[in-house]
């Protein structure tokens, strides 16, 4: 098992690299003049070219790309132009605010999810299978903004259940100690039941509408894995040797469907955290897809790249934590390790 | 018989929901076994004799259900029980081992755990002695070092194991009735022996009664008291199995002994004794040149073996790499094939068989060695481009599976012409397709049938359009990788006397490996049993079959379930009839 994390580990090092290289690329190939831009619409040539050599734009690429990876070695990712916040604080103020939405966005849609597709495959052509099929398409057929929003107009407007959607937490509660950055856990940490609730508060329509989104890929990924795992011979055996129905499609099927849909998850984990920038807007959440649209929209390299770089090592990092599962279910994987 | 059956099962119809509409494929069946009785359920694929077996557990698919009759099992209405009660009688009263024991166990889940889940579920444990049962079942079925074999995985264990392993589970909680589908299929011929010794013993040693299930007529009449034949969903034939063999009364039973392969028949024996059948015309026999088409010479083929850490050693360690441990699946195999001559590659499974026709077909590289095919050294041109040249065309195979071998989306026509449009030198549509009419009527397959696509044709078919795929090119060596292996023995039949017709009307060599014995007797004039990698014994069919030298053939030999059984005399006349 060890040697499988460490043989997982090395095999990232290269894609890390790659990841460093093209974003550094890619960012200065990006169009516009980041000092123009800095200096502002007044500013003289002279000014604009001051800017440049304090940015260091003026010097060659490899130059620039050494000073880059020196800073990234001593965790600097450099400042924002627009901000003028270090790169690394922004991103270590943000990034928790995106991982608790979307990490709990992702558990409410598995919760949901899961058992559906179990359902519609225990019963296939039922009314429940045809329920999952209804509910996931017109999940994945409305955009979030529009689920966001449709939520928003009702839970808070209308009903006035939900607090304003006005970020992490209400004005009149100050956030809790920072320990791991996600209000939920640290309020608990800090036994302050209060921000709890209010964190919660604001938290959930949010995660709703990431929920409602995700639910087709998971609910369809199980109803199929689960679907093959029934037919198969050994659950035949199992049926045979008087098991229960429980023991069988717990126990037996969906340990062995499990493996497709933790793929899954963990697709779904990675694209909803960097792409979910459209909820945090509705929401006006301050995480991390957010700020870095808007640095990309001002040609601000340094958020740009860290926000990439940050990206690449959480889907490193997933995809080790999926590959660990994956050898703690199947005992096939870990031989081939 | 004794008076009150322990399964009796009367006028039972199961019908399939299907897209086409109701499928019935049981019908009116009737089946007694008693008390302690062993009874076989012979019939070739399609026959509905697993539909019965699973309709007694009720465990059919969703599309299918007990239209009529009853199923008494011990007094039970099985038919009629609700799903519970059938819950506490499977596994429990009437249990089932399966084909394929490998995947009838649940891959990630220990098996000791699995035998378990069954203890507990019929409360023959508890939490506190479950495990000790558990080890004791494993015992029972003579698994060596129980204890630790409990945590073992079953893709940690051999095909027999895992066998073994599907008993274990069946008779875990003592059932009085047993349903073997299958058991030995797909196992070695010894393999086979063993598991089905085990059954016997242990199921005489508790009184059971077992239903065998069984495509095999010698198998069945090996081992079972009586014997049900039966063929498209109805019994046509019950009998003791002495009887059966002796004096089969119905034509399809007839049809069916007269298809399996035994001692002391020739080829054309297989066929059918009806006179003026299909049959091919055979043509004059080739001459037996003598020179030797194939020579194959010290022939080894290494595989690394898998080793945890070995990819970062060599990452990390400067200098050589560190020496690799490597298995030798071919260990210096030295052979050859005669022109016009079909020599039979014989083994168990593991045992280099099919890596040395794929070195000889040159499919993969060999380790070391000299294959020379008509005089040119064919083992120095590397595996991957020895498809492009010429001399491909004239080495050629057919595959085991004529299902997987064949492209799904390709029709029976464009199989049979892919050779040719590759290698040949026919060109154009027209003559491709009259060489292709050509090709189908040599091997038997109506014309019509060519644009049909494979999951049109029936298994026979389809080996017909692999064999008329193989020999487009009119090639001089055809390797025969187990082609009949997946089919009924009735098409087996025809299809083995297709194979050596053709041989004889085109001069064909063949290098045909298999495991079965008697099949091989049947077609070969010379065979090879190999072990381990290793030759232990060559020479002519009968004499190695007769008077087998290795210690190792005879073991092989004796392993196959016969019981000796004649021909019917009718038969005999018949055919003589027919000959003259």
């Amino acid at each position: 098992m060890l040697t499988l994390i460490f043989k997982r580990m090395l095999m990232a090092i290269p894609s890390l690299i790659g990841v460093v290289i093209v974003t550094f690329l890619l960012t200065r190939a990006l169009p516009g003049d980041p000092a123009a831009y800095f200096a502002g619409p007044a500013a003289t040539k002279e000014a604009v070219e001051q800017i440049r050599v304090k940015l260091g734009l003026d010097q060659p690429l490899i130059v620039q790309f050494g000073r880059y990876v020196t800073d990234l070695a001593k965790g600097d990712l450099g400042s924002s132009l627009t901000t003028g916040q270090p790169v690394a604080k922004e991103i270590r103020a943000r990034l928790p605010a995106s991982a608790e939405l979307t990490l709990l966005g992702l558990i409410v849609s598995m919760a949901v999810a899961i058992p559906l597709g179990i359902l519609a495959a225990t019963k296939p052509g039922s009314m429940i299978d045809h329920a999952c099929r209804v509910i996931t398409t017109a999940g994945v057929s409305l955009p979030v903004f529009f689920t966001g929003l449709i939520l928003v107009y009702l839970f808070y407007y209308q009903l006035g259940w939900a607090p304003a959607p006005l970020g992490r937490l209400d004005i009149f509660t100050s956030p809790p100690k920072s320990i791991t950055g996600l209000y939920l856990i640290d309020s608990l940490l800090a036994g302050n039941l209060e921000v709890f609730w209010a964190s919660l508060k604001q938290l959930i329509l949010p995660a709703l509408t990431l929920a409602i989104f995700s639910l087709a890929p998971i609910a369809r990924m199980t109803r199929a894995a689960m679907l093959a795992v029934l037919a198969s011979d050994f659950v035949r055996t199992a049926r045979a040797s008087g098991l229960s129905e429980f023991t069988v499609i717990v126990t037996y099927a969906f340990r062995n469907a499990m493996l497709p849909v933790i793929t899954t998850l963990g697709m779904v984990f990675s694209f909803l955290l960097g792409a979910n920038v459209l909820v945090e807007k509705v929401f006006a959440w301050p995480g991390i897809g957010s700020f870095a649209v808007e640095a990309l929209i001002a040609s601000d390299f340094a958020p740009v790249q860290g926000f990439v770089l940050t990206m690449a090592i959480m889907y490193v990092a997933l995809n080790l934590l999926i590959d660990v599962l994956y050898g703690l279910i199947d005992p096939r994987v870990r031989v081939e390790a | 018989m004794t008076a009150i059956p322990l399964l009796d099962v009367r006028d039972l119809t199961v019908e399939f929901a299907t897209r086409r509409g109701i499928v019935r494929a049981v019908q009116h069946v009737n089946i007694q076994v008693a008390k302690g009785e062993t009874i076989g359920i012979v019939g070739e694929s399609g026959s509905g004799k697993s539909v019965t077996s699973y309709a007694v557990l009720r465990i059919l698919d969703r599309a299918g259900k007990i239209a009529e009759g009853s199923i008494t099992f011990s007094g039970i209405d099985v038919a009629a029980a609700s799903e519970s009660e059938m819950q506490d009688l499977r596994g429990s009263e009437i249990s089932m081992i399966f084909q394929n024991p490998r995947a009838a166990l649940n891959p990630i889940r220990k098996i000791g755990q699995q035998i378990e889940d069954v203890l507990l579920t019929h409360l023959k444990a508890d939490a506190r002695d479950v495990t000790e049962k558990a080890v004791e079942a494993l015992d029972q079925v003579r698994i060596a070092r129980p204890r630790e074999r409990y945590h073992a995985y079953p893709f940690e264990l051999s095909g027999g194991m895992c066998q073994r392993v599907v008993i274990a589970l069946a008779l875990a909680c003592r059932p009085q009735l047993m349903i073997a589908d299958e058991p030995t299929t797909g196992l070695d011929v010894t393999t086979q022996k063993t598991v089905m010794d085990l059954i016997t013993e242990l199921t005489r040693e508790r009184g059971m009664s077992t239903i065998l299930i069984t495509h095999d007529l010698g198998l069945a009449s090996a081992y079972c008291d009586r014997v049900i034949v039966m063929e498209k969903g109805r019994v046509i034939e019950t009998a003791p199995s002495r009887a059966i063999f002796t004096a089969p009364s119905h034509p399809y039973t007839r049809k069916l002994m007269r298809a399996t392969p035994r001692p002391g028949i020739t080829l054309r024996d297989l066929l059918p004794e009806e006179p003026g059948g299909p049959r091919l015309v055979v043509g004059k026999e080739a001459p037996r040149s003598g020179e030797p088409l194939l020579t194959v010479t010290k022939l080894i083929k290494e595989y690394p073996r898998k080793g945890v850490g070995k990819t970062l050693a060599t990452m990390f360690r400067r200098g050589p790499a560190p020496e690799t441990e490597t298995f030798r699946a071919v260990d210096g195999v030295s052979f050859a094939v005669n022109r016009g001559e079909s020599v039979g590659l014989v083994g168990e499974s593991g045992c280099g068989k099919s890596t040395t026709s794929s070195m000889v077909m040159r499919l993969i590289d060999h380790t070391d060695g000299v294959i020379m095919f008509d005089g040119q050294d064919i083992g120095e041109i590397p595996a991957e481009k020895f498809a492009k040249l010429p001399i491909r065309k004239r080495i050629q195979m057919v595959f085991q599976d004529p299902t997987d071998s064949l492209n799904p989306r390709f029709t029976a026509a464009r199989a049979i012409a892919d050779p040719i449009m590759r290698l040949g030198d026919v060109k154009g549509r027209d003559a491709l397709r009259a060489r292709c009419e050509d090709l189908a009527k040599q091997v038997g397959l109506p014309v019509e049938l060519l644009d049909r696509f494979p999951h049109q044709l029936s298994g026979g078919q389809k080996a017909r359009v692999g064999i008329a795929r193989a020999i487009a090119l009119k090639p001089d060596l055809i390797i025969l990788d187990e082609p009949t292996a997946a089919l009924d023995v009735s098409v087996q039949a025809v299809v083995l006397n297709l194979l050596q017709d053709l041989k004889e009307q085109l001069g064909m060599s063949y290098l045909f490996v298999s495991h079965d014995l008697n099949v091989v007797r049947l077609l070969c004039d010379r065979v090879i049993v190999m072990r381990g990698g290793k030759i232990v014994e060559e020479g002519p069919t009968e004499r190695v079959l007769f008077a087998p030298e290795a210690d190792y053939t005879k073991e092989l030999l004796s392993a196959i379930p016969h019981r000796d059984f004649d021909v019917p005399a009718k038969g005999s006349e018949l055919r003589l009839a027919a000959s003259t």
